[in-house]
């Protein structure tokens, strides 16, 4: 099973790394034909607007949207949840995404560094013990259309996590807690679309 | 779908060196006016530093170097969304204090800046916002990392558009951390003594072959193979001070800089991003500056 992890910016280090101690090949992607390779896809945390600048100069941003539409399996964390929601709210100028969830995201929901923080979540879907989600100039889903299902809110209700086929987003980053059910719950995935192609 | 009632930690190690971690793979840019600021933040710079003067005028006007203006600050906060760090003078808590209360995202704990205390340097751990601090080696670097720094940047020769320095600090500090990790245990205790660091930290290198912190190359980057070439070095990112507002086209620069770190191992891309960009920054070499000019040599 190769999955890829954009790498354009960001943490893809670190995605790359869960990812091969749970067994896949990874592939680092910056162009389409590394995207043409790869079962799975992660989008990892970074800076939304620099991820989607550099997509759109290098000829990334329509062969992303492409492979969304044809059922490519793909994760996205922080900026990754921004580039794959249908609709941005408080993006830079201009700032485009790549689509495929029914949700608006809202870019740094919660404020300036100092108000990033860690927490422990309920998630349902990957079993009884808790999450351990970090936040960090975290966006949230502001509204969760019909077509995606949200997997985890905040104690206040807001959506952090979302599924919707075999497209998976999160607010946080268990890339770098050491958390690996979101990817375990992602390969899984990956593994199914491969079956069903 | 049961609701979490669980604390939120604010200021954790986690929280400041992960913001750090999200930063990696970019292109950190000096800006002055909120004007600049927009344009650093069209052309893909993942955060930028807001200063009220370039490291370059700095050098050049001479006097002390301050923190910036609070309005200076809050009109660059207002006008992009991407984070804003800026600028405390080493030691300099106060200063660290105000920047803080004006809600940036990342604290510069800088040589660029005049010091305010020449024997210590701010306690990073009493603060919620993360710190970045100058390191020329990986004794200062992992001083640094103790007093509570989430990221380190090498400190390179600022204002000088000559990347001598950076690239002697970036491979002074990977040379260290490599002959920590050919080090036997017992030998860790001594090389913790030379490097005047914490023996923990060291031992934490030894095994890891990594700082535990991100870290970015700064002073002296001016052209997309300088940055390129920091980034084949084993930098995580780079700084960008004086070297894009002092060039001759500051948008196409600051653009080309954050596509050459985004593919700093395919000359063919830094080949095209570096066609007609007009002048670089004029520079100085840092052979020809006295000593006492040398900013890279504040901190310790």
């Amino acid at each position: 099973m190769t999955v890829g992890v954009l790498a354009l910016q960001g943490d893809f280090r670190e995605h790359a790394q869960v990812l091969r101690t749970l067994g896949a090949d990874v592939v680092l992607v910056r162009r389409p034909e590394e995207l043409a390779r790869v079962d799975g896809l992660v989008i990892p945390g970074g800076e939304s607007s620099v991820m989607d600048k550099l997509a759109r100069a290098f000829g990334l941003a329509d062969p992303l949207r492409a492979a969304v539409r044809a059922g490519l399996p793909v994760y996205g964390t922080c900026a990754g949840l921004i580039m794959l929601a249908d609709t941005v709210v408080d993006g830079i100028r201009g700032q485009e995404s790549i689509g495929g969830l029914d949700i608006s995201v809202r870019r740094n929901a919660f404020g300036s560094q100092t108000q990033s923080f860690e927490t422990d979540l309920d998630v349902p879907v990957l079993g009884e013990a808790p999450v351990h989600a970090v936040f960090i100039r975290a966006p949230v889903v502001d509204t969760v259309g019909p077509q995606a299902t949200a997997l985890a809110r905040l104690a206040d209700g807001r959506c952090v996590a979302v599924e919707q086929g075999r497209l998976l987003g999160t607010s946080f980053h268990p890339e770098i807690t050491g958390e690996h059910r979101f990817h375990e719950y992602f390969l899984s995935t990956v593994a199914a679309a491969r079956f069903l192609g | 779908m049961t609701e979490t009632t669980s604390i939120e930690q604010f200021g954790s190690s986690r929280v400041k060196r992960g913001l750090a971690d999200m930063m990696k793979g970019g292109v950190i840019m000096d800006v002055v006016t909120a004007a600049q600021a927009r344009i650093a933040e069209d052309a893909g710079a993942v955060a930028v530093m807001a200063l009220e003067r370039v490291p370059a005028d700095i050098r050049s006007q001479g006097g002390v170097a301050r923190m910036s203006d609070p309005d200076l600050i809050d009109s660059i906060i207002a006008e992009v969304s991407i984070p804003v760090m800026a600028k405390a003078r080493i030691g300099h808590f106060v200063e660290a204090q105000v920047l803080q209360a004006l809600g940036v995202d990342y604290i510069d704990e800088s040589e660029v800046l005049s010091p305010a205390d020449y024997v210590n340097h701010i306690d990073k751990w009493k603060f919620d916002v993360p710190f970045v601090c100058g390191a020329t080696n990986l004794g200062e670097a992992l001083r640094r990392i103790n007093e509570g720094a989430a990221m380190i940047r090498s400190k390179g020769e600022a204002g000088t558009g000559d990347v001598s320095e950076a690239m002697k600090h970036i491979r002074t500090i990977k040379g260290e951390i490599g002959r920590l990790s050919s080090l036997s245990k017992d030998e860790l205790y001594v090389a913790a003594k030379d490097l005047q660091a914490p023996y923990e930290l060291v031992v934490e290198i030894a095994a890891t072959g990594k700082l535990p912190v991100v870290l970015f190359v700064a002073g002296g980057v001016a052209t997309p193979a300088d940055a390129a070439l920091m980034m084949q070095l084993g930098a995580d990112g780079v700084f960008v001070g004086s070297g894009i507002f002092k060039s001759g086209n500051p948008q196409a620069r600051a653009n080309a800089i954050v596509k050459a770190v985004t593919f700093y191992d395919d000359p063919s891309v830094i080949a095209s991003v570096s066609r007609g960009l007009g002048e670089a920054m004029v520079g100085i070499n840092v052979s020809d500056l006295p000593a006492p000019h040398r900013l890279s040599e504040r901190g310790w």
